[in-house]
């Protein structure tokens, strides 16, 4: 499911990068109340374990192998906002070492594959969790379900941001047939084996399993024969906690620059207007079919002319976007994170 | 080598229970003066590592105090406890975790805001310490054991740490590596807590000598007397290796 | 294990594009992709002169056409999808060698594969001349958030435990017969993974624990400062702003 490069026109990378990069710096401030002082180590553990189980390629169904995308299973082990870290550098680091997933379409990337899988998954998780009664099976259940149902979801997403933003004009409902209908069966395989692994995590260690801690029962500690009440053992954050407006600062000018970047984009769709143009030359095509012997190149300059003067701007502008909101939401971030300022340009990854 | 009047550890009622309500501790009482060499030792599942995660806070919730140079172990003084008791752990990959011996090294002193040329000092003498200088730029992983665990005390040496505690220094160790070490160790100016059940070494490094048996200290005394002492080690499930006379060797002061 | 410090995509050199810092080359890698993506895609000639631009950049790096060529491999199924365009697309129909093909299939197969390939070109030789270890450093000056960099790195740390683990298993279980073929093997490489995320946590969080114990509070201690001068970034951005004049020029041509 990597985006290559090109893939996804400007625009819509762009938006969707500004979406991934609003979503990362909510999950780095979730992050540090999901886990205490051991943050960094569990989550690149946890990205280490996806990176290499995005390598376990099954078998599906005709001959192709599909992977696990491991959104469901990182946010069940670490949490939701971990998670979505976890996944989103695996991405990244894909896509920089490996060139699997364009660098241009890390957003993209990371929106469908981090951002919905990770949230699917947990909601679904949390919702039967909840339902169920309180057991390891009932873990491994709602693990399977969450899994299940977080693989069709990034492919539908997928399918809704291609719908937007695809440079080909392939019919919607192809793409979304073949996406969906092979991301249904990645998606059992994936639910089968996220429901094992977190069910074996869970009977060995089931301190590991975020989702399980509600399972953990308070002890007592004996002192010499006598029992004594054990001290609440939950570990307290050792970040401090700021104060909660920046989070809001910082979603709403995400949500702005989004909000502006969509309406921008519904004015100036680029393949908005290829596909006027070329509705148009269906028509023409059926209206003067017996005439007409080259109706290539009447369409082939309509749509130049068209994908230069919108695609080009609209790139410019989008890319523009991405760059300093991503930039400023991790400056922002990041500034309040570490007092060591050096100075550099602020570029945007 | 009596215990000063502040004792680099003073460890008192100790007692810890881990989550999935296995008990380690019952209570352990011990002290260790400045200056000293003292071996902990005790079967597997005594509770050994569990103490030496208290010690440096790590694990903490339990009962009892631990006070590191007069200073309580607890939140408020994490960091100077960190920096006090150095730590080394039995699997030297578990230590190094930075690319190259230097950065790995410089991590602690690093951590507590040393930079520049001062750091650099800092990690050139804690290698030299352990005679590992000229493989300041080389990746960890490319040494041998021996050399890593060499590495690994220098990690902590370099935090200039009030207590030096060492985890089964000599598990996979070959001969000469062990005895490198114990060289090294023997030329340290600082308190050390040796946890082990390699008995000879502990009789070789170590005048004192504590047993941690079912989570409370069993027995506290002169190494080769407790070694020497037949019925006390069965019932702690110690064991010298065969034909391993403890009155053979004269430990050092 | 720990053999990830020198990656296998990395090619070891002293080229100027090794030599140059890891931010500048990070940066002018991504912005190389940003107007590769922004061009035009009828402007064919244009991808050919980023094509020529990335060969002077492979050959100022002494990365050999075969390596960057097997290397571009992995952009194999997108080859497979681009290929499958035209003949899926929609709209306008154009008649090759008795084929009906989709004129904006094909313009969307071209795009698509002139893109990804750039794209794909440029990762691979900023992965072929930078290490592991600079391109961490590179994230962190580029005001990566540090706890993305860390995870990053203890993923690249972690990635050759899991990878040694998995290893290991696999061995055993084709020691005893076994190979995944189908639906039915599910079960047992699910079990697998189960297993491996356990062994490779439990020693994450040995590791943890002796980098907590020599101070680690959340964030890595700053050892060394890497610094562009600015002639390092004008020869870095060379590339792109090159790339831009093409794309420039494609809009207006």
């Amino acid at each position: 499911m990597h985006v290559p490069d090109g893939f996804i026109n400007a625009p819509i990378s762009a938006a969707t990068g500004v979406v991934a990069a609003g979503a990362v710096a909510v999950s780095l401030r979730g992050a540090r109340r999901e886990l205490d002082e051991r943050t960094a180590p569990l989550a690149g553990l946890v990205a280490a374990f996806i990176f290499a189980v995005q390598m376990l390629n099954f078998p599906v169904a005709a001959g192709t192998s599909g992977h696990l995308l491991g959104g469901a299973l990182a946010a069940i082990l670490v949490g939701p906002f971990t998670g979505v870290l976890c996944v989103s550098v695996v991405l990244l680091m894909q896509g920089i070492l490996f060139a699997d997933g364009g660098l241009t379409a890390l957003g993209v990337n990371i929106t469908d594959m981090a951002i919905v899988t990770t949230v699917v998954g947990y909601a679904v998780f949390r919702g039967l969790v909840k339902v169920l009664p309180r057991s390891r099976r009932s873990i491994t259940v709602a693990s399977f379900a969450a899994a299940l149902l977080s693989v069709p979801a990034a492919a539908v997403a997928f399918t809704l941001i291609y719908a937007i933003g695809g440079t080909t004009d392939i019919a919607i409902g192809k793409v979304a047939t073949a996406m969906i209908g092979v991301h249904v069966l990645i998606g059992i395989g994936e639910a089968v084996i996220t429901a094992l692994t977190v069910g074996a995590v869970v009977a060995v260690r089931p301190d590991l399993v975020y989702g399980a801690r509600g399972l953990q029962q308070r002890l007592k500690l004996r002192v010499n024969g006598e029992l004594v009440d054990a001290p609440d053992a939950t570990p307290v954050p050792a970040a401090a906690r700021t104060s909660r407006r920046k989070l809001w600062i910082t979603g709403l000018v995400t949500s702005l620059v989004l909000a502006g970047f969509v309406s921008f984009y519904a004015s100036a769709n680029p393949d908005g207007l290829e596909k006027v143009a070329h509705d148009k030359g269906i028509d023409k095509k059926e209206e003067k079919h017996a005439s007409s012997d080259s109706p290539l190149a009447d369409y082939g300059v309509k749509d130049i002319a068209n994908a230069r003067l919108s695609g080009g701007l609209a790139g410019v502008i989008g890319v523009g976007v991405t760059v300093v909101a991503g930039s400023g939401v991790f400056w922002a971030v990041r500034r309040r994170r570490s007092t060591d300022t050096s100075p550099t340009a602020v570029e945007n990854v | 080598m009596d215990p000063v009047s502040t004792p680099s550890l003073e460890v008192s009622g100790l007692a810890f229970a881990y989550p999935d309500g296995h008990q380690a501790l019952f209570g352990v009482d011990f002290s260790i003066g400045r200056g000293e060499r003292v071996a902990l030792l005790g079967p597997n599942g005594a509770g050994k590592t569990t103490l030496v995660l208290h010690l440096n806070g790590i694990l903490t919730g339990g009962a009892g105090t631990v006070q590191v140079a007069g200073l309580p172990v607890g939140k408020r003084h994490m960091a100077e406890i960190r920096r006090r008791v150095g730590i080394v752990f039995q699997d030297p990959d578990d230590q190094l975790f930075m690319p190259t011996v230097r950065e790995d090294v410089a991590f602690g002193p690093a951590a507590a805001g040393l930079k520049g040329p001062e750091l650099e000092e800092r990690v050139d003498r804690a290698l030299a310490q352990v005679g590992m200088g000229q493989f300041k730029d080389r990746p960890p992983h490319h040494l041998s054991f021996g050399q890593r665990r060499r590495v690994a005390v220098a990690t902590v040496l370099a935090m200039e740490p009030e207590i030096l505690v060492l985890d089964e220094p000599s598990s996979n160790l070959d001969p000469a590596s062990r005895r490198e070490l114990a060289d090294i160790l023997r030329s340290l100016d600082v308190t050390v807590l040796m946890v082990t059940h390699d008995l000879p070494y502990a009789l070789e490094l170590c005048p004192r000598a504590l047993i941690l048996s079912e989570g409370v200290i069993a027995a506290d005394g002169k190494t080769g007397e407790l070694l020497s002492d037949q019925e006390l080690m069965r019932a702690h499930r110690l064991e010298l290796p065969f034909g391993f006379d403890p009155r053979s060797v004269t430990p050092d002061a | 294990m720990g053999a990830g410090h020198a990656h296998r995509l990395y090619r070891h050199g002293h080229s100027p594009v090794h030599a140059l810092p890891p931010h500048t080359k990070l940066a002018a890698a991504f912005a190389f992709v940003v107007v590769v993506v922004s061009t035009p895609r009828e402007a064919i000639w244009a991808f050919g002169l980023y094509a020529v631009l990335l060969g002077v950049v492979a050959h100022l790096a002494r990365v050999p056409a075969a390596f960057l060529l097997k290397r571009l491999l992995i952009e194999v199924p997108f080859v497979a999808f681009a290929v499958l365009m035209p003949f899926v697309a929609e709209g306008e129909q154009v008649d090759v060698l008795g084929l009906s093909l989709s004129v904006n299939g094909l313009w969307g197969a071209w795009n698509v594969l002139a893109k990804g390939t750039l794209g794909v070109a440029a990762s691979v030789l900023l992965a072929s001349t930078t290490e592991l270890r600079e391109l961490l450093l590179g994230l962190q000056r580029l005001k990566l958030p540090p706890l993305l960099v860390q995870i990053a790195s203890f993923m690249i740390r972690y990635g050759d435990v899991i990878t040694d683990e998995m290893r290991r298993m696999r061995i055993a279980r084709e020691s005893r017969g076994f190979e995944a073929r189908g639906v039915r093997h599910w079960g047992v490489l699910a079990k697998s993974a189960g297993a491996l995320f356990i062994r490779s946590y439990e020693r994450g969080e040995r590791v943890h624990l002796a980098m907590v114990s020599r101070g680690y509070a959340g964030s890595m201690p700053v050892i060394d400062e890497v610094t562009a001068s600015r002639a390092q970034w004008s020869y870095a951005l060379a590339l792109p702003v090159a790339a831009l004049v093409v794309c420039l020029l494609g809009w207006t041509l």
